[in-house]
């Protein structure tokens, strides 16, 4: 029978039927309706707005950080160090895993509770496993000349804010 | 007269309309009736009819795939109880908790229980995985069957993982920070990755929501249709596979 209509048709057997072809475009229809819903699920998944914490903070005065004094922010979790020659901040995010170090004043270094990291005050690996140094945020002054720190922003390392 | 009675009972029952629309079987002990409770029942038809005894063997199996399934079951009923006081937002989740296990009639019974199932079950599947290797069931044509096993330890760890975090508590806040910075060194994608899992850059109450439903939905979702296929599949396969020694020597034949 498909032969008859073969010959009714003088279709060859390179060229597809109309019902092969219409066939095809539905299936590649489908394909992309369900490519462009996955694209449109992984959209909806992921968030427009965060009711996170902001990046920049307040950190007082220039002249509050004498050399030595470590001033840790909870909530954006930074610290901001006076050093001889300016201040500069950094994040109290370790390196490692994620986990939120603290300052240890008496020992003078940044330690990890979670797997033992140590860091100097300057942020530089003393005690492993953490893999990096501490990263440096970028700081400024404001017109009212408190210091602005932002913790989305990283500085090369060593760069001191001199106010 | 009673016994009689009750027999008499159980027969009209038996015979009643109702019953026979449920169960289509005959009542007569024949090997087509005993096919046909295996056929007939959606739960027990991914299972053989008939099994070889030596595969029954505590030793041939030691029952771990059967354990890892009851902790499941048991998981899957703790969890459903437990999620009836459970709000997944801050700082309401650490309050169920406290709730669950000093308030609750029962509810540190059911969260424990919850938590040691959990812990068996990811040792079960694991000990099963290696009994399956050592005993070399992994080969053809079990191949496939060995794959979707894999995948099933993984749902169970990852079951294990999000559960982790619900009771929102310093132990679960550091483990899940921990895991997700993990699943951020994973090369071009972690980023993403860990932005999507946690719905935000902290581990905070989106990422408690977003860890509920992939505990209580989409994980034991994927995990009831990778188990059905994993069982239906020992059938298809030719049964469980003990010892790999049984497969290679036929029992000797006794010379008279």
């Amino acid at each position: 029978m498909p032969d008859d209509l073969d010959e009714i048709f003088q279709r060859t057997e390179e060229e597809p039927s109309r019902r092969d072809f219409f066939g095809s475009v539905g299936l590649a229809a489908c394909a992309a309706a369900v490519a462009g819903s996955g694209v449109v699920t992984l959209d909806y998944l992921r968030p427009k707005v965060l009711f996170e914490p902001p990046t920049r903070f307040r950190a007082g005065s220039p002249l509050d950080y004498t050399e030595g004094i470590v001033r840790f922010n909870k909530q954006q979790k930074a610290y901001v160090v006076g050093a001889a020659s300016g201040v500069y901040a950094l994040s109290a995010v370790c390196t490692h895993l994620g986990c939120i170090t603290r300052f240890l004043s008496d020992e003078k270094c940044i330690a990890c509770p979670c797997h033992g990291s140590r860091f100097d005050l300057e942020g530089n690996v003393i005690h492993g496993p953490a893999p990096r140094p501490l990263p440096w945020l970028e700081v400024q002054v404001d017109a009212a000349g408190s210091l602005i720190v932002d913790t989305s922003v990283v500085i090369p390392h060593g760069k001191i804010f001199k106010a | 007269m009673s016994e009689l009675s009750v027999n008499s009972l159980w027969i009209r029952l038996r015979d009643s309309a109702v019953y026979r629309s449920i169960v289509r079987h005959g009542v007569t002990d024949t090997n087509l009736n005993r096919s046909l409770i295996i056929f007939e029942n959606l739960f027990l038809h991914v299972h053989p009819v008939k099994v070889r005894e030596k595969t029954l063997r505590f030793t041939h199996t030691y029952w771990l795939g059967g354990i890892t399934t009851a902790c499941a079951l048991v998981l899957t009923l703790t969890g459903v109880l437990l999620m009836f006081y459970y709000h997944p937002s801050v700082p309401q989740a650490y309050k169920d908790m406290k709730e669950l296990t000093f308030v609750v009639e029962d509810g540190a019974f059911l969260r424990n229980l919850h938590r040691w199932a959990a812990q068996l079950m990811v040792f079960s599947a694991f000990l099963h995985m290696l009994r399956v290797f050592y005993h070399r069931a992994f080969r053809p044509p079990r191949q496939f069957n060995w794959v979707v096993g894999i995948i099933l330890l993984l749902v169970t760890l990852l079951l294990s993982y999000t559960g982790y975090l619900l009771p929102w508590d310093q132990l679960a806040f550091w483990g899940v920070s921990v895991g997700t910075n993990m699943a951020k060194e994973a090369p071009v994608v972690g980023e993403q990755v860990r932005f999507l899992l946690l719905g935000g850059h902290v581990v905070s109450e989106n990422a408690l929501l977003r860890f509920y439903v992939l505990h209580c939905v989409v994980l034991p979702v994927a995990l009831l249709i990778l188990l059905s296929v994993h069982i239906w599949r020992v059938r298809k396969d030719g049964g469980v596979q003990g010892p790999a020694e049984e497969l290679e020597t036929p029992e000797p034949r006794e010379v008279p």
